[in-house]
């Protein structure tokens, strides 16, 4: 018993602080940014303390605990929960020279309150066999009545979705997306479930034609050690839709130094090394992310998939119009 | 006699403790079952916020698909559990069959398996994408939409997958009722004329009805806290309901009026389920018991007896592990390193220290209960059983509430009279992570215990009473001895639970502090099934070892078993 | 007449070991047995041997000139028509009393049902409080309604399973004679299962004495206390002492109390070594009388008192005597032998 009340008392203390250190809520799952951050405290000597978790739950404690937040740092995986955290007051802005000559304007909150790490894009994958790609053109094309019962999709509570739907939104206005997210849903070939890889697993065995997936998923697939995943990846093509006009969707995952860090500065050292060379191109490699950085070298498969024209829309429009796209897709039926 | 012990009951209460007011057990109960409520009582307060039209935007689009989906998904998983757990449970008791004493025990097994991992493996085998549909089409030469197949990610689905990993509590709890039950009065039924079938269900299935309905209702609580699997298949509920609205429509005011709507909800089929019950009773007349001479089934009866036992066994786990098994092999070499074991040891650690934790408490309770049973402490102890109801995520922020306010106070008040800061004590902690498990499984603790402790008969304490021993000294020395096996069932449902347990552990753990499930969860997150089954395969081998120790302590515990 | 119960040579044995040795005995319709004996002798198991629990190894049962168990023909318990009424009682603590009573009445239209559980219910005398649940009722209440319950269905056969255990024991004699004038006056056929001979004595009509799963006597308990057929159903019913002697001839045996003449011939030959079954009724007091025993125990019983007296031989014996003779410890009295039944059994 005594034992016990020991280790009680002894949890109290855990959040005791050491000198360098920097602690962050994670959206993005450990597996792929530890190793990052291993590699920075070799460097350094700064440890780094991970909490992962999901976006909006971290920033609901983040939110909660206030000015007495041990965080120092938040990351996410979409621009929309960063705009979020901004506007609760979450983030603080920092001026930074290395970050923002590293990171276009467009990828980073023009205040300095967050900064966009990498770029994921979201495409359209065709199946081989009986699509070929020159029927593909945009997103809006997609709700055409020829792509009837064609089209795999996920749910609509996924961010990504609803980012590409806000972007959809800032574009055509609400009206419009509306009417194509109706048209949309028509074409499904089935309910809306599972994630971004089982969707290319239907177009692979011919559930539906279509599918609308991230990039990184399709190159996840294509270097697994699963044989079937492999096998499946390769009865998909990749088309990067909008080439013609605006540019394919774009969502990165970033970070912010958090309003209540005490640690602001080593925070920012952090956020640099994230956007330093080393790391971006740990990005590019292991999770097939395209970087934000220019001049990166990039995966095999990044490259075979070549250039690409991206929607030059502020991310943080995503953030402002997430709620209204939610709506639109709830009455449009989108699951 | 023994009968009249019970008439005795509502008088039981020696006069010196219901003259005691303010007796210390019942302010130490009032005082912790408060603690305790703060999290549920601060989602329901979010009823008083101002949620602006999110509402009237879930009324006019989803809200009706929610509530039916759930609905469906409960009544579903009901009817399913209750034949997967009551009639395995009934021929273990009864009969003897081949493999009888094995499936005894794992029967319970797939209370290993959390839901979401049955999901996505089932998933990873049966869709459409997965090896038995590919080897289907290569052997046949079919084209996908050439032949039926039945669609695992679909509410149907998702209530298979729910059941099949459900199903423990019901045939756990009805087991251990069936195994009490007086045979006389089956033999009595038989020889009013019912033959053995009707005699089940009419003498013997209404006899284990609370028992029936305590694990019934648990697993209905469970189902409907459920994300995981339901979001995996896409079928939206009132939970994945809960988080559109937060996460989406970003209203967390409105996802928690949502979760309240869900208690009422619960509350409702709470009370109606008591107020049918009237004024029966269940404790059976007498305590005497005739030695339970198992009946042997031979041939076909024997046959279909095994069967009917294997086939829950079959799908909830050998399957499923089997195949996780297969990933694991695959994929171990870059999942299992030295922090692998960190994570299994996280595991276990929080799941011991909660399950103790819960025991404790749950005895002070419940035993508070029984010493002051009046109006007050029956409506907390109902009150703190919700907690099992509500969605994870949002016991954690229900958690997260008082803790960052109190730790905030706490620094807001040295700084000003002593200059210091003492930062968040609480918050972020283990210590409140262990209070979010608690809130969330102490209702299954609660009533494991609850159920044997009103089998110890009022005349026992009484002689405790007479033999100069006090409330403390009657509970250490008489009861705890006598409810041995409830305590042993408690502690290890609580544990098996919280090492399943996701979402709170999700929101609240400290820094650098991961556990099977985190990992399992974020591997299938990503979607990299292979990766994730051998976390998701050491919850499963952590968790079968207490089951097996529980199943093995029910059959040995009990009057008239061997 | 045919018998309404007949067990023929029927053994038993549970997991394997026996507990029934080729038992046989019949029952006529409206009659009331019991089987006696001490706990482990069997007579439960052989009680639900003709219920339909127990299968017997070899040997038949019939009920109503239906064989109902062989070593192959096992017809359902729930087929045969017996009533059963359990130590506990065993009522369905989820149905009131009316519900409990009216259980077995399944085949009856609900106006047939309601009129037979009304009549129960006055008959058993428990119409007050028909709605009532089990658990409020005392134990003699609750007895009472799985006695309805057991005769509601007109049972072929009735098998009571030590119905008295659970009663004060000053009850249990009056209540005996109750059931037995309702199942008397219903024409039940009964058998009771009891290891209290007194019980025995207020129901049957018939007892049989067990003993390891053998019946050792079937007969009424005027037969079974004064010509027991063994020394155990001697000892087992009522009281009384063995004192050994010697045989005389074909009628008369010496022993310490003298000569006794049973007035018939008991069967052993002359100079046999024997014991002798002296009842408490076998002697009487009398001053008068010139043979002496001394005071050693007594035990008041209201009218009588029950002497525990030391023959010379420092042997025992028992007498009754009316309580106005109040005779200290170690008093010695006089005695006098008035045997209307010899039992004589060889000498161990």
């Amino acid at each position: 018993m005594k034992v016990f009340w020991t280790y009680v008392c002894l949890l109290f203390f855990s959040n005791a602080l050491f000198a360098t250190e920097v602690n962050i809520y994670s959206a993005r799952k450990e597996a792929l940014i530890k190793p990052l951050l291993d590699r920075y405290t070799e460097q350094t000597g700064v440890e780094v303390n991970l909490v992962t978790g999901k976006a909006d739950a971290l920033i609901k404690r983040l939110e909660l605990e206030g000015a007495n937040s041990p965080a120092d740092l938040l990351l996410t995986v979409d621009v929309g929960r960063l705009h979020r955290a901004k506007q609760l007051n979450l983030l603080a802005a920092v001026e930074s020279q290395s970050l923002n000559e590293a990171i276009p304007e467009i990828y980073r909150d023009p205040d300095g309150f967050w900064f966009g790490l990498s770029l994921r894009s979201r495409v359209i994958v065709y199946a081989k066999k009986s699509v070929s790609s020159e029927r593909l053109s945009t997103y809006e094309a997609l709700a055409d009545p020829v792509w009837k019962n064609k089209i795999c999709v996920r749910s609509s509570s996924n961010i990504y979705n609803q980012s590409l739907v806000s972007s959809l939104v800032a574009h055509l206005g609400e009206e419009k997306t509306e009417l194509w997210a109706k048209a949309l849903v028509s074409n499904l070939a089935r309910s809306p479930k599972g994630g971004d890889r089982d969707q290319i697993k239907a177009v692979s065995v011919g559930q539906c034609s279509l599918a609308l997936v991230n990039t990184y998923y399709l190159a996840g697939m294509m270097t697994s050690k699963i044989a079937s995943e492999v096998t499946a990846a390769s009865k998909v093509g990749l088309f990067w839709p909008n080439q013609n006009g605006r540019g394919a969707h774009v969502n990165i995952s970033g970070a912010g130094v958090t309003h209540s860090s005490t640690r602001k500065e080593e925070a920012m050292r952090l956020l640099e090394y994230f956007a330093g060379e080393q790391a971006q191109a740990w990005y590019a490699e292991n999770n097939h992310e395209y970087p934000v950085r220019a001049g990166i070298a990039m995966s095999e498969t990044l490259k075979q998939w070549g250039e690409f024209k991206s929607d030059q829309l502020a991310l943080s429009k995503l953030g402002e119009l997430n709620t209204s796209a939610v709506r639109l897709m709830d009455r449009a039926g989108w699951k | 006699m023994s009968s009249l012990g019970l008439l005795s009951w509502p008088g039981f209460i020696p006069d010196w403790i219901q003259r005691s007011r303010f007796h210390p057990w019942l302010m130490g109960l009032i005082l912790i079952a408060s603690l305790l409520a703060i999290p549920v009582f601060c989602i329901l307060l979010s009823v008083f916020l101002d949620s602006g039209d999110v509402w009237q935007h879930l009324y006019e689009t989803v809200l009706v698909s929610y509530i039916l989906n759930s609905l469906a998904l409960v009544s579903g998983v009901g009817f399913l559990v209750l034949s997967l757990g009551i009639i395995p449970a009934w021929l273990v008791t009864m009969y003897k069959f081949p493999g009888r004493k094995i499936l005894s025990w794992a029967l319970l097994l797939p209370m290993a398996i959390p839901a979401y991992i049955i999901a996505y493996t089932y998933t990873g085998m049966l869709d459409v994408a997965g090896p038995l549909q590919i080897m289907l089409r290569e052997f046949f030469a079919w084209e996908y939409g050439d032949y039926w197949f039945p669609e695992v990610r679909s509410l149907g689905g998702a209530i298979f997958m729910l059941a099949l990993v459900l199903y423990p509590y019901v045939y756990l709890l009805s087991r251990a009722a069936f195994i009490e039950q007086s045979l006389c009065v089956l033999e009595v039924s038989r020889t009013l004329g019912c033959g053995p079938f009707r005699s089940f269900y009419k003498v013997a299935i209404p006899l284990a009805r609370p028992a029936i309905i305590a694990g019934l209702s648990l697993v209905m609580m469970e189902t409907l806290a459920d994300y995981g699997t339901v979001q995996y298949f896409g079928v939206a509920t009132f939970t994945t309901g809960i988080f559109r609205t937060w996460f989406g429509l970003g209203s967390s005011v409105a996802a928690a009026q949502l979760a309240v709507v869900l208690l009422m909800l619960i509350m409702l089929v709470v009370i109606l389920e008591a107020w049918s019950r009237q004024q029966a009773r269940y404790h059976h007349t007498s305590n005497r018991y005739s030695k339970l001479i198992r009946k042997p089934l031979r041939g076909v009866p024997g046959s279909i007896a095994t069967i009917a036992c294997v086939l829950p066994v079959a799908f909830g786990f050998v399957i499923p592990a089997v195949q996780l098994f297969i990933w694991a092999r695959q994929t171990w070499s870059d999942v299992i390193d030295k922090e692998f074991f960190a994570l299994i040891g996280h595991s276990v650690e929080l799941a011991a220290i909660a399950s103790v934790t819960a025991v404790l408490l749950t005895l002070f309770i419940a035993y508070g209960k029984r010493l002051f049973s009046n109006p007050l402490t029956s409506f907390i102890v109902r009150f703190l059983g919700m907690g099992y109801a509500i969605p994870g995520t949002v016991i954690a922020v229900g958690v997260l509430i008082p803790f960052a306010w109190l730790d905030n106070s706490v620094d807001a008040w040295m700084r000003l009279h002593m200059g210091v800061s003492t930062g968040l004590l609480f918050s972020g902690t283990i210590f409140a992570l262990i209070f979010a498990y608690l809130v969330r499984f102490l209702p299954v603790s609660l009533n494991a215990v609850d159920a044997g402790l009103s089998k110890v008969r009022p005349s026992m304490d009484e002689a405790g009473r007479s033999m100069g021993l006090n409330a403390g000294n009657i509970l250490r020395k008489i009861h705890v001895p006598m409810l041995k096996g409830s305590i042993l069932t408690a502690a290890l449902l609580v544990f098996v639970d919280v090492l399943k347990e996701l979402p709170a552990t999700l929101i609240l753990r400290p820094f650098n502090f991961n556990t099977l499930a985190i990992r399992t969860y974020e591997l299938a997150n990503e979607e990299r099934l292979a990766e994730a089954a051998s976390p998701a395969l050491a919850i499963v081998l952590v968790g079968i070892i207490p089951v097996i120790i529980l199943s093995r302590s029910i059959s040995r515990s009990r009057t008239g078993h061997d | 007449m045919t018998n309404t119960l007949e067990l023929r040579d029927v053994s038993v044995a549970i997991e394997e070991r026996p507990i029934i040795n080729s038992l046989s005995f019949s029952l006529e319709k409206g009659e009331i047995a019991c089987l006696l004996g001490p706990s482990g002798c069997g007579k439960t198991t052989l009680l639900r041997t003709i219920a339909g629990f127990e299968r017997p190894t070899t040997g038949e049962v019939w009920l109503e000139s239906r064989l109902v168990s062989d070593e192959h023909i096992m017809v359902p318990v729930e087929d045969r028509k017996v009533g059963m009424v359990f130590q506990d009682y065993a009522l369905f603590p989820h149905l009131n009393v009316k519900d409990n009573i009216a259980f077995g009445l399944q085949q009856m239209n609900s106006n047939e049902r309601k009129a037979r559980v009304e009549e129960m219910a006055e008959l058993l005398e428990v119409s007050s409080f028909l709605n009532d649940y089990p658990h409020r009722l005392s134990g003699g209440q609750q007895q009472r309604v799985a006695l309805a319950r057991a005769i509601a269905t007109r049972p072929n056969v009735l098998l009571l399973d030590e119905p008295f255990a659970s009663l004060d024991i000053e009850l249990r004699e009056q209540i005996a004679k109750e059931m037995r004038t309702v199942l008397k006056a219903n024409g039940v056929t009964a058998i009771l299962v009891s290891h209290n001979q007194m019980e025995a004595f207020a129901m049957a009509d018939t007892i049989g004495v067990m003993r390891d799963g053998a019946l050792l006597q079937w007969d009424n308990a005027f037969t079974l206390y004064h010509r027991p057929v063994c020394t155990y159903v001697a000892d087992f019913v009522g009281d009384g002492v063995f004192l050994p002697g010697k045989v005389i001839n074909s009628t008369n045996v010496e022993t310490e109390l003298g000569i006794i003449n049973g007035g018939q011939s008991h069967g052993f030959a002359f100079d046999d070594e024997v014991i002798v079954l002296i009842r408490p009724d076998d002697i009487i007091h009398d001053d008068s009388s010139g043979m002496q025993a001394k005071v050693q125990d007594k035990a008041f019983r209201g009218a009588e008192f029950l002497y525990t007296l030391a023959l010379e031989s420092g042997l025992q014996v028992l007498t009754l005597v009316p309580s106005h003779h109040n005779h200290a410890l170690d008093e010695s009295i006089g005695i006098r032998l008035e045997i209307d039944h010899l039992v004589v059994f060889p000498a161990q």
